[in-house]
C-alpha cells in the first residue's frame, strides 16, 4: 500500500486548509475537555487531602454557654472520637488603614498549643507563644486584603471593651476555606476575617473561664452522624444549643462543595457539549470531504482495490487531523489544567496542590474525537464504496427535478437567475443543507453558551445588589434588643432611614427532613430589604406563616398551605407549628422569611429585634463608620458596597478563567466550522461552477452564487442556533442548580449578537479565502477530470 | 482465433435516472476471443460503455449472463468482482482518471502493488513512450501523455484484457495515434485482448473485428481482412 500511503500524504498536503481547520476544531475540543475534566478530580482530591491533613471536624455545634462537664459528656457519646470545646464569637474590629468597621470571628486556641481539630496551617510567622495571650493568628485572605502581617496590631471590641491584639502569624484552615460572616452570601475578605486567639483572652472577655460556647467533634469511622447529632443536642439542650450539624451544613464546606459541584457541571456538562459538538462537526466535515473524492474511490475500485483497502485509506485520512489535533490539544489541555489548578489552589488556599497529567482523560478525549471522525468518514466511505464503480465515475444522477414549494409560489420570479440557482441548490440537496445548517447552528449555540456564565452572574449581581439588598449597611446586635434601639441608630451621623429586622435561628422540620436555618423577619412595610424572585417579581412577607425560597420548600417537601414544625433555637426555645404561606424562587440561598409581628408572635418575644437595616447618606459614610466602630452593642456590620466588591472579586477569580477558555475555544471552533463549510461546498461544486464559467458567467457571478448559498445556509444556521443556544444554556442552568445558588436562565440579546458577530466574522474571513480559490479555478481542468 | 475469453448471452441493463428508465442494453449476445482487437462503434447512448463496464466487472447487468473464461461474472459478489478486476482487467478511460496527487510512476505503481506478476512501472511507461517523464505529476503532462500513463497503468499488471472507453476522445488526431500505437503494442507484445470503444470509425481499421451498436443491441459484426497499424490512420 505504499502508493496509497503516498497518495494519503499528498492528499493531506493538498487538503491542508480544510484538514487544518478540522485539526483546529479537534484540538480545541480535546484541550477544553482535558482542561475542564481534569479540574474535577483535582478539586475533590485537594479538598479531601486538606480535610484529612488538618483534621477538619465532622460535627459542629454552637451554644450560649456550657460548663466543662457538658463538654465531657459530649465526648462520652458513642461514636465520638474527639470532642474539642472551643470559644467562638464575632466582634467588631478596627483595622489599621481601614475606614469601615470590620468584623472578626474569634476562635480559641487551647492553652496546650495546637487545636486537636480544624488545625490552622501557619503560612507566615508562627503560632502564639504559650502564655502570650494577646498574640493571634489571622486568616490569610483577611491579611492579604488588608496588607496585614506579623508585627501588626488590631483592636477589637471584646465584651464591651477595646482590646488590642498582636498578629504573630498568618494561617489558613479547612474550617474557613470560605470566610463568611454570619448571614452573608459572599466572602468579603477586607471586612471579615478569622482570628485565632489564645483561649485565655477570649475566656476573660466572655466570662467563660472553664466552659465553652462551641464544640467541634470528630467521629469514629462509620459512626452514624445523625444519631450523634441527636445525642449532642440532648446533652446540650440545657445550655442554649443552636443545634449540632454535620459537614453538610457547614457553611464553608457547603460553599466549596457546591462550587466543586458547579465545577462538575463545568467539567462534565460543558466538555460533553463541546466535545459532542466537535464530534458532530468532525463527522460532517470529513464525510463531505470524502464525498468529494467519490470519483477516486470508484477508480480505485475499478483497479481492483478492495472495499476494506479503500475504507482504511480514507479512515486514515480522517485520523490525520484528529491525530494532529490531539498532538496539539492534549499538551495545551495539560498546560491549561495546570494553570487553572494553580489558580484554584490560590483561590481556595489549599496548603498543597499538585495536579498530574491525567492520561485517562486525555485518552478519552482523543478516543471520542477519533471515533467521531471515523464515524463521519465511515458514512461517506461506505456510501462511496457501495456504489458500483461505473456509477461512481459518472457524475451523480441528476436530482429529481420538480417544482419546489418556492417555484409553485412563484417567489422565484422575483429573484435574479443566480439567486434562483442558489435557492434551488439549497432546496434540492436537503441533506447537505441540513448538515451545513446544523454545523453552523451548533457553533452558534456554543458561542452563546460560552458566554452564558457571564450573563448569569450579571443577573445574580443585579438581583442581589439592586433589588434584594437595598440597604447600605446592616447591623447585628450582640443580643436581641427592644425596638427602641432603632432610635439610637437613627440619631447616628448620616443615617437617613432605619428598618428593624429579626433573625431567629431555627430548625425547620417536615416529615423526616430537617434543615437548620434562620427565619429572617422583616417589617411588612419595609423597603430596604426585599424578597425578589428570578423574574424580578417582588414578594411581600406574609402576615401569617412563612415565605420560603422555592429551593428550601423543595428540600423540605412542602408547598404553600402545608405546615412546618419550627424548633426555635434561642429565647423561649419552644417548638411551634407554622403554615407555609408562600414561596419565592430566589436565585441565592435557601431562606425562610416572616413578618416581624408574626415572628414576635411565634417567639413570644414582643418587640425584640436582632439588628437593623440602614440607608445612609454617602457623603457622611466615613463619619458613620467611625461611630459604628465605637458601638459595643454591635457584633456584626454588613456594608453593601463592600459585599458587592466581594462578590465581583470572588466570581471574577473563580469563574473568569474558565469562561475565557470556553470563549476562546468556541470562537476557534466556529471559525473552523464556517471555513470548512465554505471550502467543502466549493470543492463539491467545482465542476458545476466551471461549467457555469464555460457558459459565460463571470467570476463575479459565480462567486456570488457560491457565497449566496453559504449566506443562506449561514443565516438559517444562525436562526436555529438561537434556539440551540438557549437550549444549551437551559441545560447548563439546570445542571448548576444547588441549594445555595440557582443559576438563572438569562440569555441576553447581546449573547446572540456576539455569536452572530463571530460567525459573520468567520464567514467573511472564509469568503476572502474562497474568493481567491474561485479566481484560481481552472475551468478546463475541472471539466476534464470531474474532480 | 484463440479460445473464447468472454461469452455473453441475453445481456440487458436498465438504469433509473430520476424518474426515467433508460434501457441501456436490450439483449446482447457476444463472444470475444483471446488476443484479438475489437473496436465497438456506435452513437452516444447506444450502450457501448454499459457493455464495457459489465465486461470489466464495474457494473452488473439487469439480466443475462457473462462468462470470463470459466468464471460466471453475473451474480459474483463484490469481493469476487474486485479480485477479477485486480487479476485480469486493465481499464483506460476517456478522461485518464489519474490520481492527481501521484506522479506518473506512482500512478502505475499504485496498481502494480496489488497485482500478482506485474512489470516494473518504469518498463510499462517505456512501453508507452514515456520513459522521460517518470516523475511528472499529471498536472505537468499533456492530455496525450496523461492518457499514455493511464495505458501504462492498465498494462503494467499484464492483464488478460484491456478495456478502453474512448481512449482518444479527448485528444487531437496526432496525439490519438500515439495513444493507439501504445495500445496496439500492448496487444502485439503482451498478447492482451484489446477492446476499444469509440465514436471514430477510422479507428475501426486497427481492429480484427468491428462491432456496431445501436439502441442497446449489436447491430452488426464485421471482420477486417487485415488490421492496420495506427500510424497509418488519419482523421
Amino acid at each position: 500500500m505504499r502508493m496509497l500511503n503516498r497518495k494519503l500524504r499528498r492528499d493531506v498536503l493538498g487538503l491542508a486548509g480544510p484538514l487544518a481547520a478540522v485539526a483546529l476544531v479537534a484540538a480545541s475540543g480535546i484541550a477544553l475537555f482535558v482542561t475542564l475534566r481534569s479540574m474535577r478530580g483535582f478539586l475533590a482530591q485537594s479538598q479531601a487531602d486538606y480535610y484529612r491533613d488538618y483534621r477538619f471536624a465532622d460535627v459542629f455545634v454552637l451554644m450560649k454557654r456550657a460548663p466543662a462537664s457538658a463538654a465531657r459528656a459530649v465526648a462520652r457519646i458513642p461514636g465520638v472520637r474527639v470532642a474539642e470545646p472551643r470559644l467562638v464569637f464575632e466582634a467588631v474590629l478596627d483595622v489599621p488603614g481601614l475606614a469601615e468597621p470590620a468584623v472578626g470571628r474569634f476562635v480559641s486556641i487551647p492553652a496546650s498549643g495546637e487545636p486537636l481539630l480544624n488545625v490552622p496551617h501557619v503560612r507566615v510567622g508562627r503560632m502564639p507563644a504559650p502564655g502570650a495571650e494577646r498574640e493571634v493568628l489571622i486568616s490569610e485572605a483577611f491579611a492579604q486584603a488588608n496588607r496585614l502581617g506579623p508585627g501588626d496590631s488590631l483592636s477589637a471590641v471584646l465584651n464591651g471593651r477595646w482590646e488590642r491584639v498582636h498578629v504573630v502569624g498568618v494561617a489558613i484552615s479547612p474550617e474557613y476555606i470560605y470566610e463568611l460572616q454570619g448571614g452573608e452570601l459572599f466572602p468579603d475578605n477586607r471586612l471579615f476575617g478569622v482570628i485565632w486567639t489564645p483561649r485565655a483572652l477570649l475566656a476573660a472577655a466572655t466570662g467563660l473561664e472553664s466552659g465553652c460556647n462551641a464544640m467541634a467533634l470528630q467521629l469514629e469511622p462509620g459512626a452514624p452522624e445523625r444519631d450523634v447529632i441527636e445525642a449532642v443536642d440532648r446533652v446540650l439542650a440545657p445550655y442554649g444549643t443552636l443545634g449540632a450539624y454535620g459537614r453538610a451544613e457547614h457553611v464553608s464546606h457547603k460553599f466549596i462543595s457546591d462550587e466543586i459541584e458547579q465545577n462538575r457541571v463545568g467539567a462534565v456538562v460543558m466538555p460533553a457539549i463541546l466535545l459532542g459538538v466537535t464530534a458532530f462537526l468532525l463527522n460532517v466535515v470529513l464525510s463531505r470531504l470524502v464525498a468529494t473524492q467519490r470519483a477516486q474511490v470508484a477508480l480505485l475500485k475499478a483497479f481492483g482495490f478492495t472495499n476494506n483497502e479503500i475504507g482504511l485509506h480514507y479512515l486514515l485520512l480522517a485520523l490525520v487531523p484528529v491525530a494532529a489535533g490531539a498532538l496539539v490539544g492534549v499538551p495545551v489541555g495539560f498546560r491549561l489544567s495546570q494553570a487553572t489548578a494553580a489558580l484554584y489552589a490560590r483561590f481556595y488556599r489549599f496548603p498543597v496542590s499538585t495536579i498530574r497529567p491525567d492520561w485517562g482523560v486525555a485518552l478519552a478525549a482523543c478516543g471520542i474525537a477519533a471515533a467521531a471522525a471515523l464515524a463521519g468518514a465511515a458514512i461517506a466511505v461506505r456510501a462511496a464504496v457501495r456504489l458500483p464503480p461505473a456509477e461512481g465515475m459518472r457524475p451523480p444522477a441528476p436530482a429529481r427535478f420538480e417544482a419546489g414549494v418556492l417555484d409553485r409560489l412563484r417567489v422565484q420570479r422575483l429573484l435574479a437567475p443566480s439567486a434562483r440557482i442558489v435557492v434551488r441548490n439549497t432546496a434540492r440537496r436537503p441533506l447537505r443543507a441540513v448538515a451545513a445548517v446544523t454545523g453552523i447552528a451548533l457553533a452558534f449555540a456554543m458561542l452563546v453558551v460560552s458566554r452564558y456564565a457571564f450573563s448569569a452572574i450579571d443577573r445574580i449581581e443585579e438581583v442581589q445588589f439592586q433589588h434584594v439588598q437595598r440597604e447600605d449597611i446592616s447591623v447585628t446586635f450582640r443580643e436581641a434588643a427592644p425596638r427602641a434601639a432603632l432610635n439610637a441608630l437613627r440619631r447616628l451621623p448620616g443615617v437617613l432611614d432605619v428598618e428593624p429586622m429579626r433573625v431567629v435561628p431555627v430548625a425547620l422540620r417536615h416529615g423526616a427532613v430537617e434543615r437548620r436555618t434562620a427565619i429572617f423577619a422583616l417589617p411588612a412595610t419595609g423597603d430596604l430589604r426585599r424578597i425578589v424572585d428570578q423574574d424580578l417579581r417582588t414578594h411581600r412577607v406574609p402576615a401569617n406563616g412563612l415565605l420560603l425560597t422555592t429551593k428550601l420548600a423543595d428540600v423540605l417537601g412542602v408547598r404553600p398551605g402545608d405546615s412546618l414544625t419550627v424548633d426555635l433555637r434561642e429565647g423561649t426555645r419552644r417548638t411551634v407549628r407554622v403554615p407555609v404561606a408562600a414561596v419565592a424562587d430566589e436565585a441565592l440561598g435557601a431562606n425562610a422569611y416572616a413578618d416581624l409581628e408574626y415572628a414576635a408572635r411565634i417567639t413570644g418575644e414582643r418587640q425584640a429585634i436582632s439588628g437593623a437595616l440602614l440607608a445612609v447618606d454617602p457623603r457622611r459614610e466615613s463619619e458613620l463608620y467611625l461611630t459604628l466602630k465605637q458601638q459595643p452593642a454591635l457584633v456584626g456590620i454588613g456594608i453593601r458596597s463592600a459585599a458587592l466588591r466581594g462578590f465581583q472579586r470572588t466570581i471574577a477569580e473563580s469563574f473568569q478563567v474558565m469562561i475565557f477558555i470556553s470563549v476562546i475555544f468556541s470562537v476557534i471552533i466556529a471559525f473552523g466550522v464556517v471555513y470548512n463549510g465554505a471550502r467543502v461546498a466549493l470543492s463539491e461544486r467545482a465542476r458545476e461552477l466551471a461549467s457555469l464559467r464555460v457558459l459565460g458567467f463571470t467570476k463575479r457571478e459565480v462567486t456570488t452564487m457560491v457565497f449566496g448559498e453559504q449566506v443562506l445556509l449561514t443565516l438559517l444556521g444562525m436562526a436555529f442556533g438561537v434556539a440551540a443556544g438557549y437550549a444549551l444554556c437551559a441545560v447548563a442552568s439546570a445542571a448548576g442548580n444547588t441549594e445555595l445558588f440557582r443559576i438563572p436562565l438569562v440569555v441576553p440579546v447581546t449573547s446572540y449578537a456576539y455569536a452572530a458577530a463571530v460567525i459573520a466574522g468567520a464567514f467573511l474571513a472564509s469568503a476572502l479565502a474562497m474568493r481567491q480559490r474561485i479566481r484560481e479555478l481552472d475551468i478546463v481542468e475541472c471539466l476534464k477530470t470531474g474532480e | 482465433m484463440g479460445p473464447v475469453l468472454f461469452h455473453a448471452r441475453g445481456l440487458t441493463k436498465t438504469y433509473h435516472m430520476g424518474d426515467v428508465a433508460v434501457h441501456a442494453l436490450q439483449g446482447v449476445d457476444l463472444d470475444l476471443y483471446e488476443g484479438e482487437v475489437v473496436v465497438i462503434l456506435g452513437p452516444s447512448g447506444s450502450g457501448k460503455s454499459t457493455l464495457l463496464n459489465i465486461l470489466g466487472g464495474l457494473d452488473a447487468p439487469s439480466g443475462g449472463e457473462v462468462h470470463f473464461r470459466d468464471h460466471q461474472l453475473v451474480g459474483a459478489g463484490d469481493a469476487a468482482l474486485t479480485r477479477y478486476r485486480r487479476e485480469h482487467v486493465g481499464f483506460v478511460f476517456q478522461f485518464y482518471n489519474l490520481l492527481p496527487s501521484l506522479t506518473a510512476t506512482e500512478n502505475v505503481a499504485l496498481v502494480t502493488e496489488i497485482a500478482e506478476r506485474p512489470m516494473p512501472p518504469a518498463d510499462a511507461l517505456h512501453l508507452v513512450g514515456l520513459g522521460e517523464r517518470l516523475d511528472h505529476f499529471p498536472s505537468q503532462m499533456s492530455g496525450g501523455e496523461q492518457q499514455r500513463v493511464a495505458i501504462a497503468r492498465a498494462i503494467a499488471k499484464r492483464p488478460d484484457v484491456l478495456l478502453c472507453d474512448e481512449p482518444t476522445g479527448a485528444l487531437d488526431a496526432e496525439t490519438g495515434v500515439v495513444v493507439l500505437q501504445a495500445l496496439a503494442r500492448a496487444n502485439r507484445e503482451l498478447g492482451t485482448t484489446l477492446v476499444v470503444i469509440t465514436h471514430n470509425a477510422t479507428i475501426a481499421q486497427m481492429a480484427d473485428r468491428v462491432l456496431r451498436m445501436r439502441d442497446g443491441r449489436i447491430a452488426s459484426i464485421e471482420t477486417n481482412a487485415a488490421r492496420r497499424d495506427p500510424a497509418e490512420l488519419e482523421w
